[in-house]
């Protein structure tokens, strides 16, 4: 295939693979703002044949040694941003110690994409659809940033700030996100309700507790395809904490929702269809905490 | 009812075998030859501008800063091709008094949908003519957008073309029977207002063509993915005023059509004058998201329907209204009035009432074209007259088996008129319900679902009878005024070696019409199915014909190849005779042989009198002349179409708090005459139901207040995909049509045509014990939440 092909049809654009973390940001830096790290593509790659995007440069960070990886440091798990979306399924590693992102790792697309996409590229797109940057809330996760100015690590809570809008800065990438190990006294679930198969969610939810004896001592509980960004339902939250998980219980964190959540407008899901989704979802995945005691 | 057994019937015959396909390993291993892939020598590419108005007037197009993109060999607008392209218009005469606006490729003063192309680009590369595209300007001045079907048939409002009186594109009426007097004296009356979405076809392969005109010789050759290369090779000929001989369509392999493909599309005809204008060929392949803006989309009816019935629940009388809006043009040349007509024509064609009513009123509006698509009119007939039945059944107290086998017409008692007039040679309705209620376990299912019930489990079972129009004759198309053949040629040889090469008119879409004349061709000239090529869709080689669609591969192509092996089987054993002085009608051909008819004798291969005819003709008596070439042409007679029918049935799950559905299982018992093939009528059923699955649950193009289609991507688009798809469980009730000697009618739009309906009743079969209804297709999680109103 060459460029006479009739597939092509992004705006021409110049291509360098980076080999080092430092080649990557300097490229950018020399690109001016119009360049694009590139790693599974499987959001950028749409935008560029669409000519939503089309930067000047890619830059393609799929070579980059320091982004692989997935190993404990200290108290936490660090998942190296070119982790792939298959990678979730299959580390044992992520399995034991970040199961929720292996739970919700089956919900991603589809297998052709999951062979692809990376943790890094998922979370730094920031789609308030996808599965992965929404539990990076529920996990309490620090997503680490590399860029002109140096590396700083920014908690999960401050990272998404509005619509594709997140802390990174022009020429920044993530180099790898950090997850607190789980622990024996936690538990945690994810679900979603999609009308098909790996579609993008009506709603979907992840949460991860902690439990004292038979009371919730902390939880994190988490939505995709709510808002403008992946969502951190804190009202709800703060109704289960202390609390056994009874129906009362659920019923209470579910009426909270109503102050946590503002659904968009739109044409399929309206907003108080949404919010009752939610609700729905809410309390059967409270239910099944409930259950795996 | 079973076919009685004929010469079809061997042990041996090919007829009723699940041969495979001779063409799937082909293209299995990579090596099909489909219009997307081709590039020829000196090869061009077109893009197009569309147009992000729904209507608007074009005041300007700057084109001056694209011309100069190197690269860019040709920017041309509407007016450049409207110099070289005469105008068409799609109505057909015997729609009385429809009417549509004269189309050309590109349009020369108004947009009147937002996607509609409007200035074409042709350069080296795709890419370079979509860089070029950037750099055009078009002026526009918005005029009224007509998007609602409602608002479009308001009086005095905006029109989708000025100067008209209103929107209206079609107008029709049936009246038949008593119906005022049988709706005053009916015990029970039964009523519903249905809506249902617009969708489209979504193939595999967009659509494609690479025009290529030679200037030296005058010759247009247009590889083009199609259904129809005989249709339009008479289009091109005849709207570039080229010789019709000069003109070559080539249709090879096409990766999904249904429907889609057989109509003329403004940028294919553009992409044609592209050529002429630069002696080039050139290649356009639509992109997903064009094809979701340019394809014909389908259905979009609104339909307000009441039955009738007796304290019995025998039906009386059906009185019908359907709303339906096409876009802002007929379609050409088959026009976007067929499935409204087959909507009002369908309706309770399983029963046996007569007294029936029906208007159609056909609206434009700024949208982009609707027409022919899979089961044409079928589902929406379908789920209308089977609904009501069920909600009669409901009123009455009855099972939906039992007020569906009081109704349809017996088995016997054909032939039939239906209550809208439609001929039918024979049914097996009584037969098909019978057998689907076995292989359902309908009581089964039943008892399952009380005791789910009980746990709070929402199980529906739905059940829809259907009739299919298969075997069209001229009455569909002819008629009108349209150049579209409603017969079939075949050329068939035998080779030196004594194989056989079938040149025949119908063509192939991946549904295996390739496979089944072959067959046809196997068994009866007496070959094996190796030795039999089969060839189809290239105008300059295969004889003019209708080609593939409305259900007519198997029925008249298959026909056509059945009478002409004959013929060839006749001059074979005729030369045979000379050469072993016997009688031909003493003789036979078996496996290849010459055989004594009576003993079954070997006498002699037919390659030796392939050999001797065509080498040593010396050695023939004299005079002798073997004709080891015939064609045969194959026009249907007798009834106008041949009518098939079946049932379907399909259990499913609805979650009641999201208002998700499950689909469990999907049933069908369907009678399209002699199986020819029953691997291949098995998957056209199942794909057939897949789309119709689609139809029911996911598939709509859904648009904004100003004309903007908002789900034109497959993310937002929802397919059927096979997670989501049940088990299809399958069985036949043969009753071949005596019109032919094979017997065949169609069955490609048999699935399509009821499962959308079977779904809709066994939604609302869940959700009765919750006093809510559904009476809109799709189904979305939306539409059930309402109904249970959940928010």
């Amino acid at each position: 295939m060459d460029l006479e092909e009739t597939a092509v049809k992004a705006r021409a654009f110049s291509y360098f693979r980076a080999a080092t973390l430092d080649q990557a940001l300097d490229a950018h830096a020399r690109a001016g703002d119009d360049a694009r790290f590139i790693a599974g593509g499987q959001s950028l790659v749409p935008a560029l044949s669409l000519r939503l995007q089309a930067p000047r440069l890619l830059i393609d960070i799929t070579h980059i040694d320091e982004l692989r990886g997935v190993r404990r440091e200290g108290g936490h798990l660090r998942i190296g941003a070119l982790t792939r979306h298959c990678e979730m399924l299959s580390e044992p590693l992520i399995a034991e110690f970040a199961p929720l992102l292996h739970a919700a790792a089956p919900f991603v697309a589809h297998p052709a994409i999951r062979n692809r996409g990376t943790f890094g590229g998922s979370v730094a797109l920031a789609d308030p659809a996808s599965e992965f940057p929404a539990m990076t809330l529920a996990l309490d996760a620090e997503i680490e940033i590399a860029g002109p100015s140096g590396r700083r690590r920014v908690k999960a809570d401050n990272f998404f700030i509005d619509l594709f809008e997140t802390a990174l800065q022009p020429g920044e990438l993530i180099t790898a996100i950090y997850v607190p190990l789980f622990r024996a006294d936690q538990r945690f679930a994810f679900d979603e309700l999609a009308r098909r198969r790996g579609d993008y969610a009506l709603v979907g939810c992840g949460m991860l507790a902690t439990f004292a004896g038979e009371r919730i001592h902390d939880i994190r509980i988490s939505y995709l395809s709510v808002g403008n960004t992946p969502t951190r339902v804190r009202g709800a939250e703060a109704t289960l904490i202390g609390q056994r998980l009874d129906a009362e219980r659920i019923a209470a964190a579910q009426g909270a929702l109503e102050g946590d959540l503002a659904p968009p407008e739109s044409d399929e899901v309206p907003p108080a269809m949404r919010l009752h989704l939610a609700r729905v979802l809410l309390g059967r995945l409270l239910g099944r905490l409930g259950e795996a005691a | 009812m079973t076919a009685p057994l004929t010469s079809l019937d061997r042990p041996n015959s090919y007829i009723g075998r699940s041969v495979p396909r001779p063409n799937a390993k082909r293209l299995l291993a990579g090596r099909g030859r489909y219009v997307s892939d081709l590039r020829l020598p000196r090869m061009l590419y077109a893009a197009f501008l569309r147009s992000p108005h729904a209507h608007a007037k074009i005041v300007a197009i700057k084109t001056g800063d694209a011309c100069a993109r190197e690269g860019v060999h040709l920017v041309a607008t509407g007016a450049d091709l409207a110099k070289i392209c005469t105008p068409w218009t799609g109505t057909l005469d015997h729609f009385k008094g429809m009417t549509s606006a004269p189309q050309w490729p590109l349009p020369v003063d108004r947009v009147v949908w937002a996607g509609q192309a409007v200035v074409a680009v042709v350069a080296e590369s795709r890419a370079i003519a979509e860089d070029a595209l950037e750099l055009i300007e078009v002026d526009y001045e918005d005029l009224p957008v007509v998007v609602d079907l409602g608002v479009a048939r308001e009086a005095g409002g905006a029109l989708v073309n000025s100067g008209s009186v209103d929107n209206t594109c079609f107008r029709s009426q049936l009246d038949n029977g008593t119906v005022d007097d049988a709706f005053a004296h009916a015990a029970h009356v039964v009523e519903e207002e249905f809506t249902f979405g617009r969708h489209t076809a979504v193939t595999l392969e967009p659509r494609a063509i690479v025009a290529d005109y030679d200037p030296s010789a005058g010759t247009l050759t247009v590889h083009h993915g199609t259904q129809t290369p005989y249709q339009f090779q008479d289009l091109y000929s005849r709207h570039y005023n080229i010789p019709e001989a000069r003109v070559r369509v080539i249709a090879t392999d096409i990766g999904g059509s249904f429907g889609m493909k057989l109509h003329v599309y403004h940028e294919d005809m553009a992409v044609v004058g592209l050529s002429i204008l630069l002696g080039r060929p050139v290649k356009y392949v639509a992109d997903r998201m064009e094809s979701f803006v340019s394809d014909i989309h389908a259905r979009d009816h609104r339909v307000r329907a009441r039955m009738a019935l007796d304290g019995k629940g025998e039906i009386l009388a059906m009185d019908v209204e359907d709303l339906t809006a096409i876009g802002a043009f007929s379609t050409y040349p088959r026009t976007s009035v067929v499935e409204g007509n087959q909507v009002i024509r369908l309706m309770g064609a399983p029963y046996r009432f007569k007294n029936y009513r029906a208007t159609l009123e056909v609206i434009f509006q700024n949208k982009v074209q609707t027409s022919q698509y899979r089961a044409v009119g079928h589902p929406i007939a379908c789920a209308v007259t089977e609904r009501l039945v069920d909600m009669a059944a409901a009123k009455l107290g009855l099972d939906p088996f039992a007020i569906r086998a009081q109704n349809v017409i017996p088995d016997d008692a054909y032939p039939q008129t239906s209550p809208t007039g439609y001929r039918f040679e024979a049914l097996s309705h009584q037969a098909c319900l019978k057998r689907l209620h076995e292989i359902m376990d309908y009581d089964g299912l039943r008892a399952e679902q009380a005791g789910l019930r009980k746990r709070g489990i929402h199980r529906g079972i739905g059940i829809a009878t259907f009739v299919e129009i298969t075997n069209p004759s001229p009455a569909f198309y002819g008629v009108g005024g349209a150049r579209i053949s409603s017969q079939d040629g075949a050329i068939l040889s035998l080779t030196p070696s004594g194989e056989v090469r079938c040149l025949i008119s119908v063509t192939e879409q991946g549904q295996g019409t390739e496979a089944i004349i072959s067959q046809i061709v196997a068994d009866q000239l007496g070959l094996a199915q190796e030795h039999v090529k089969v060839i189809t869709g290239d105008t300059e080689v295969t004889p003019h014909g209708g080609a593939t669609w409305a259900c007519r591969g198997a029925g008249i192509g298959g026909e056509t190849a059945l009478q002409a092996t004959r013929a060839l089987k006749r001059n074979i054993l005729e030369i045979a005779a000379l050469i072993l002085q016997e009688r031909p009608s003493a003789l036979d051909i078996v496996d290849g042989q010459v055989v004594d008819a009576a003993t079954q004798n070997e006498r002699m291969p037919i390659s030796e009198i392939a050999r001797i005819a065509y080498f040593r003709s010396d050695t023939l008596p004299p005079g002798t002349q073997a004709q080891l070439t015939v064609s045969h042409h194959f026009a249907p007679q007798g009834y106008p179409f041949a009518f098939t029918n079946g049932i379907q049935g399909c259990s499913l799950e609805v979650d009641v708090e999201t208002g998700l559905i499950k689909l469990l299982k999907h049933f069908i018992v369907e009678d399209c005459g002699r199986v020819i093939n029953p691997m291949l009528v098995d998957e056209q059923l199942r794909g057939g139901i897949v789309q119709g699955l689609g139809a029911a649950l996911f598939e709509e193009c859904r648009y904004s207040d100003t004309g903007q289609l908002v789900n034109g991507s497959l993310a937002d688009y929802l397919v059927p995909m096979p997670m989501e798809m049940p088990d299809i469980v399958i069985a036949h009730v043969e009753t071949p049509t005596a019109d032919t000697e094979l017997g065949a009618k169609g069955v490609g739009e048999a699935g399509t045509a009821a499962a959308s309906a079977c779904v809709l009743n066994a939604v609302n079969d869940a959700l009765a014990p919750l006093g809510a209804t559904i009476n809109s297709i799709p189904i979305t999680p939306m539409k059930v939440l309402t109904a249970l109103k959940r928010f």
